[in-house]
């Protein structure tokens, strides 16, 4: 059985269409990463997956289960840290814990699962005094309690700082490690790498890119173009004076190559201008090249990718 | 299937946390007993000792002279003034307020939780001048500190009337009367009263701050991914206010005894008004918060739905004292009928008027459960 089936799944907000038509499957023991700008639709989707909201069309069957109908007895067979995880601010992770098993019925040891989490120095810290790695930890312990081999976890690194979100993934790769099926949404392009054997590139609803990151470039990237510091008069002999596509932008000259020779007709080209250049290189479209292309954003330095407002909305 | 195993971990971690929060404990255990402390301390420097007496003069006349209107003469010298104008003493015991005499004189007592009253006969002027016998019914409950002081000042006042006339042969003698309800003081309404404001305001304000706040930080998405419902929640919410209650009742009892001298009754009928209190506050504030959109809304409502009660609904002062459309604003507001349950109770023994106000209570308390547990979404569509 596939863990993890949507086809054509939708869910509107009056007239936004949060998730408009998305299908995808998640194979077991796989980490399969959602992967888009805030309000991409990430968050809607997992949570239709949770069984905590309902879809407006489409079919989505988890381990077999409709997650809206059947989510009683879904909830028992997986683990779930949404987003922005809270608890009760009074009680340690060790209580939590317990709690969580008392209600699931099961006999749990919470230091084993403080220590799968790496959360065993702070097992009698009161959530309120918790850090935010270590709240997103208290998160994954629970999730881990009734021992699901399926996991989703909603952006489980925002707002962490670098060291607390290492944490958290080393964490999660123990996690795959044993064999466990996990979801995971992120604005992070370097965690969904880091950390995914597929991702899907989620844009104002739809998927616009899915599979391993080399197949996502290998899709949507332009392929080797060769890359030369100039300037704009340089950019325009160059194109006047060979059959090759020209792209400049604040004193890059970027040219793409359909075969390894255009490069020395460009160079030949640039050589003949008596124009000045610098550096060249060639290179390929990283997973971030083809992202920002996908959802025409920018990423800024912490990696997180920013998307001019137009068009976004709200997943939350 | 509701779960008590379920319901036992969450109230566990619930009370745990509640304990660890001092905040919270001060307002659910401490404050009402500050209350109970400063208003006890502002009435019990009023009670100088004067006790006030109703008293109903039947004797309307007519009178020839007003010399001839003995039965005033009677009533001045209840109040501690000589029919020739003179003050017996300063610190005299008794002040009388007169009835007048077309009421019911019991049923007035009753109604003003009175257990000391005199009736003064209609034809009282008429016999005593002829030098014939006459009776004044002296009103008392023989188990009230009062009710010996008055009897004694009245007998000493007839004692005086039956010497300046009739060299102390006994035209006017007394005969008692019992009256089950007990000299009532300002604490024994305060107590009862502020049960029913510990009984509103901790369930509730903590109920709407919790599931609104629960429902903002997305708590509730959390626990419905468990096995637990959320009948089973507040449920277990519903028995930590009902156990904070018990406590919070017990403490308050204990300082007004001890402290304050005051009277209260204590049997089983308190229970159904300790358990079903909180449960309707703690259900009512559920429900405030659900229907609310933030926490901000939720407790701008929560306000609005708990301040009236909290200072009409009979808990700092009866209600008797106040005006009668306020009055009428008391009869719909659910604190009052708690507030007069436990008066009824507590202090009159009146278990009549104490079931009309539990059964009022319940259907309200079904209503509202079963509304906040209807309304009340673990997940949203």
């Amino acid at each position: 059985m596939i863990p993890i089936d949507v086809s054509s799944l939708k869910k509107y907000y009056g007239e936004i269409k949060a998730v408009d038509g998305i299908s995808f499957t998640v194979d077991k023991g796989e980490i399969f990463s959602l992967l888009g700008p805030n309000g991409a639709g990430k968050t809607t989707c997992i949570e239709i997956m949770e069984g905590l909201r309902k879809k407006d069309g489409g079919d989505v069957k988890v381990l077999g289960l409709d997650p809206w109908k059947d989510g009683y007895e879904l909830h028992k067979k997986i683990g779930v840290i949404p987003q922005e995880f809270t608890f009760f601010e009074k009680t340690s992770p060790r209580e939590a814990i317990t709690y969580y098993a008392d209600l699931f019925g099961i006999k749990a040891n919470p230091d084993e699962i403080l220590k799968e989490v790496l959360l065993e120095d702070s097992a009698k810290v009161t959530f309120d005094n918790l850090s935010g790695g270590q709240k997103q930890k208290t998160g994954l312990a629970l999730a881990l309690v009734n021992l699901p081999e399926l996991l989703f976890l909603d952006e489980p690194t925002t707002g962490l700082d670098p060291n607390a979100r290492r944490a958290i993934w080393e964490v999660i790769r123990g996690l795959k490690a044993k064999g466990k099926t996990i979801i995971l949404t992120t604005h992070y392009l370097d965690e969904a790498q880091q950390l995914s054997d597929r991702v899907a590139i989620m844009n104002q609803g739809r998927i616009v890119a899915m599979g391993t990151a080399d197949e996502i470039i290998a899709q949507h990237g332009s392929g080797e173009r060769l890359e030369i510091h100039g300037s704009k008069e340089l950019a325009n002999y160059i194109a006047a004076n060979t059959e090759l596509k020209v792209g400049y932008r604040k004193g890059m000259i970027s040219i793409p190559l359909k075969q390894k020779i255009d490069a020395l007709a460009a160079l030949a080209a640039a050589e003949q201008s008596k124009l000045n250049w610098g550096e060249i290189h060639t290179r390929r479209d990283s997973l971030d090249d083809v992202f920002i292309k996908l959802v025409s954003g920018v990423v800024d330095e912490h990696g997180e990718i920013i998307v001019e407002s137009k068009g976004s909305n709200s997943s939350n | 299937m509701v779960s008590a195993k379920r319901i036992a971990s969450d109230f566990r971690v619930f009370s745990r946390g509640y304990l660890r929060n001092k905040f919270g404990l001060f307002f659910g255990l401490i404050f009402p007993v500050i209350l109970i402390l400063i208003f006890g301390a502002i009435f019990s420097g009023n009670s100088s000792g004067t006790i006030t007496v109703y008293t109903q003069n039947q004797d309307t006349g007519p009178f020839p002279s007003s010399q001839m209107d003995i039965a005033a003469q009677f009533v001045q010298a209840l109040n501690g003034t000589m029919p020739d104008g003179t003050r017996v003493s300063d610190t005299w015991p008794i002040q009388v307020e007169l009835v007048s005499p077309s009421e019911n004189f019991t049923k007035y007592l009753a109604d003003h939780s009175s257990s000391d009253g005199i009736i003064i006969p209609a034809d009282f002027s008429a016999k005593y001048l002829a030098g014939q016998r006459v009776d004044v019914t002296v009103y008392g409950n023989p188990t009230s500190s009062t009710s010996g002081l008055v009897s004694g000042t009245v007998s000493g006042v007839a004692n005086m009337f039956n010497l300046q006339r009739f060299n102390g042969s006994t035209v006017i003698s007394i005969s008692s009367t019992t009256v089950n309800t007990e000299q009532t003081q300002y604490v024994d309404f305060l107590i009862p009263g502020l049960i029913g404001f510990s009984i509103l305001v901790s369930p509730m304000f903590s109920l709407v701050n919790i599931s609104s706040e629960y429902k903002k930080t997305k708590l509730f998405k959390q626990l419905s991914l468990t096995p637990l419902t959320k009948m089973e929640w507040l449920a277990s919410k519903v028995l930590w206010y009902i156990v904070l209650t018990v406590l919070s009742f017990l403490l308050m009892v204990t300082v007004g005894v001890v402290l304050f001298g005051a009277h209260v009754t204590l049997t089983v009928w308190l229970i159904p008004f300790l358990v079903l209190g909180p449960t309707l506050f703690a259900s009512l504030g559920m429900l405030v918060g659900t229907v609310t959109k933030n926490p901000e809304t939720a407790g701008v409502i929560g306000n609005i739905v708990t301040f009236p009660m909290m200072f009409l609904a009979g808990t700092f002062f009866p209600i008797s004292i106040m005006p009668q459309y306020l009055q009428s604003i008391a009869h719909i507001l659910p604190l009052y009928y708690i507030v007069e349950g436990l008066n009824n109770v507590m202090v009159y023994a009146n278990y009549t008027g104490a079931v009309i106000d539990l059964a009022v209570v319940a259907v309200i308390t079904v209503v509202i459960f079963a509304a906040a547990v209807k309304l009340f979404k673990w997940r949203e569509d």
